[in-house]
């Protein structure tokens, strides 16, 4: 209770700074509309439907694109983490890819993958590996080798010995990159968008922009961007203190 | 089989542990200044049943050797045989071996009950008709492997009982971290033993407690052994507790570790914790610490006086 007053002071402070700066500054709407502007504009976004329409194609590529990435992520952290080999022959190249602009790979995967909803949770699921991928790598390290050699003189096998010990210590690591990963995820749906899609945040951000100057739409549809990325990373966090024990 | 039979299988009599025997057991290291040579043509003959206690300083080898025995650790050159069979060497989790260690080595998300339960969890079904085997017993042993259906409840019904042994009763659902180091190893131990292993091998298991906890604990390891006999070796630094403990002392050398000399401790159990000063007990106390003073006179260390 008392953390969700101290959010709602903290937004309230947050929208009384904006209207203040829009007020001393007197910037025009069009480059920096006060929060009432948006406010009444979301209204309208939601009342059409326009809103819901667009948030629903961005939230389902957020999801798939969050759920390809991690899965493997976590599988191929896995075998980072367990084989200097492996890591050797992969990490050039995951390095590579992670290096290179996203922004100028999407257009290519957009192509390459038929430009569907393929493509975007591809685009999606490859910015968010990165970060879930390293984190899984070192917490699989970083396993107590003491209880490794507890469950070889136990004799399990080298999947118990996975999934129950090491991916299991790898948790609170695991879980650290997955925070990162969820709020990466919402910039690769919009930029998988931006390389080639009809609907979706992404492209409501370039109509209200560049098509239509409706700057406060645009700022309803980065709004709605940060409430999904809070929410998404608010549900990691608490899926993290259900699993996570902290001893 | 049902849960019930199962269960009842469990606690059917078991032969009195296996041999062990180490035939010129040497073991290397690798290490950045050179091979390190931890054993050295350590050879011993461990009687089925017995309780031998290990005694030497610090790195001379001791937990090497335990190692060596339950197959965690390969000797460089030289035999390991368990048992009377024929293809007998150890092998890391063939179910053979229990182990406690000097850290109790828990898994910090599982439960005490879970923690306990471990070692039930994996290739049990695979794992005790070859004890039965290396025992040379009949299949009635093999009644003992859990079924494949419902494994997970056997585990608990046993694991609750191995905590009622230790007399941790009421930790079941607790965690590691809300445990103290007494209890903790009571755990530890408890896993050891749930398996009902034929050998089992202590670590300086109690050499974190205080000296009271520790004769308590030296009581009921007694206990348990008297209980239901099995192959136990102990390592230790303490030579009071070898002598209350042991059929036989094992004196080693210091590194590369090797028998120094095999000193058997015939006194009638049960052996209060008070032994030390009976004329008898001090004789054998007498003769260990001259053998260790022979086999290290430049380490007359405190230890020695435990």
């Amino acid at each position: 209770m008392r953390g969700l007053a101290t959010a709602l002071l903290s937004l309230v402070a947050f929208l009384l700074a904006w209207k203040v700066l829009t007020v001393v500054t007197g910037t025009p709407d069009y480059i920096l509309p006060p929060p009432e502007v948006v406010g009444e504009r979301a209204l309208r976004a939601i009342g059409s439907g326009l809103l819901w329409e667009h948030t629903a194609v961005t939230l389902s590529e957020i999801l798939l694109g969050l759920a390809v990435g991690a899965v493997t992520a976590i599988a191929v952290g896995t075998a980072l983490g367990k084989s200097v080999v492996v890591e050797r022959v992969l990490s050039p190249y995951i390095v590579a890819a992670q290096s290179v602009p996203i922004l100028a790979l999407a257009p290519l995967l957009d192509i390459w993958f038929g430009g569907g909803l393929l493509a975007r949770v591809l685009i999606c699921a490859l910015i968010v590996f990165f970060p879930i991928a390293i984190a899984t790598m070192v917490g699989i390290r970083s396993t107590d080798p003491l209880l490794l050699e507890l469950f070889r003189s136990l004799g399990a096998t080298p999947r118990q010995r996975t999934m129950r010990l090491e991916i299991p210590s790898a948790l609170p690591v695991i879980f650290g990159g997955l925070r990162v990963g969820v709020t990466l995820a919402v910039i690769g749906a919009v930029v998988a968008e931006w390389a080639g899609a009809g609907s979706g945040l992404g492209v409501l951000i370039n109509i209200a922009n560049q098509g239509l100057f409706d700057t406060p739409l645009m700022f309803v549809a980065l709004t709605t961007l940060a409430v999904i990325g809070i929410t998404l990373h608010g549900v990691v966090v608490s899926i993290e203190r259900r699993l996570v024990v902290h001893p | 089989m049902t849960v019930e039979a199962t269960i009842q299988a469990s606690r059917a009599p078991m032969p009195a542990g296996l041999p062990v025997r180490l035939n010129d057991v040497r073991v290397e290291f690798p290490s950045a200044a050179g091979p390190l040579e931890a054993l050295r043509g350590l050879t011993l003959d461990i009687p089925a049943g017995s309780l031998t206690v290990i005694i030497g300083p610090n790195g001379c080898g001791k937990s090497t050797l335990l190692r060596v025995i339950a197959g965690l650790l390969q000797p460089t050159e030289g035999s390991v045989r368990i048992g009377d069979g024929v293809d007998a060497g150890p092998r890391a989790g063939d179910g053979l071996v229990g182990l406690a260690f000097q850290q109790p080595r828990l898994v910090p998300w599982l439960t005490i009950l879970d923690n306990v339960a471990l070692p039930l969890t994996f290739k049990l079904v695979s794992r005790l008709p070859l004890v039965a085997a290396r025992q040379g017993s009949t299949p009635a042993n093999v009644g003992r492997t859990l079924p494949r259906s419902r494994p997970a409840n056997v585990a608990r019904i046993l694991a609750q009982e191995a905590l009622d042994r230790v007399g941790l009763t009421d930790a079941a659902q607790l965690r590691p971290s809300q445990l103290s180091g007494g209890m903790a190893q009571r755990a530890g131990l408890a896993r050891a033993l749930i398996t009902d292993p034929p050998i089992l091998l202590l670590d300086e298991p109690f050499s974190a407690l205080d000296a009271l906890t520790r004769e308590g604990f030296d009581g009921e390891l007694q206990r348990l052994w008297m209980d239901r006999p099995r192959t136990v070796m102990l390592v230790t630094h303490s030579v009071t507790e070898a002598v209350r403990m042991a059929d036989r002392i094992v004196v080693m050398t210091a590194r590369p570790g090797a028998v120094a000399r095999v000193i058997p401790v015939d006194l009638p159990r049960p052996r209060p914790a008070t032994l030390a000063g009976e004329p008898a007990a001090a004789g054998i106390d007498a003769a260990v610490r001259a053998a260790l003073a022979e086999v290290h006179p430049a380490e007359l260390t405190p230890w020695l006086d435990r």
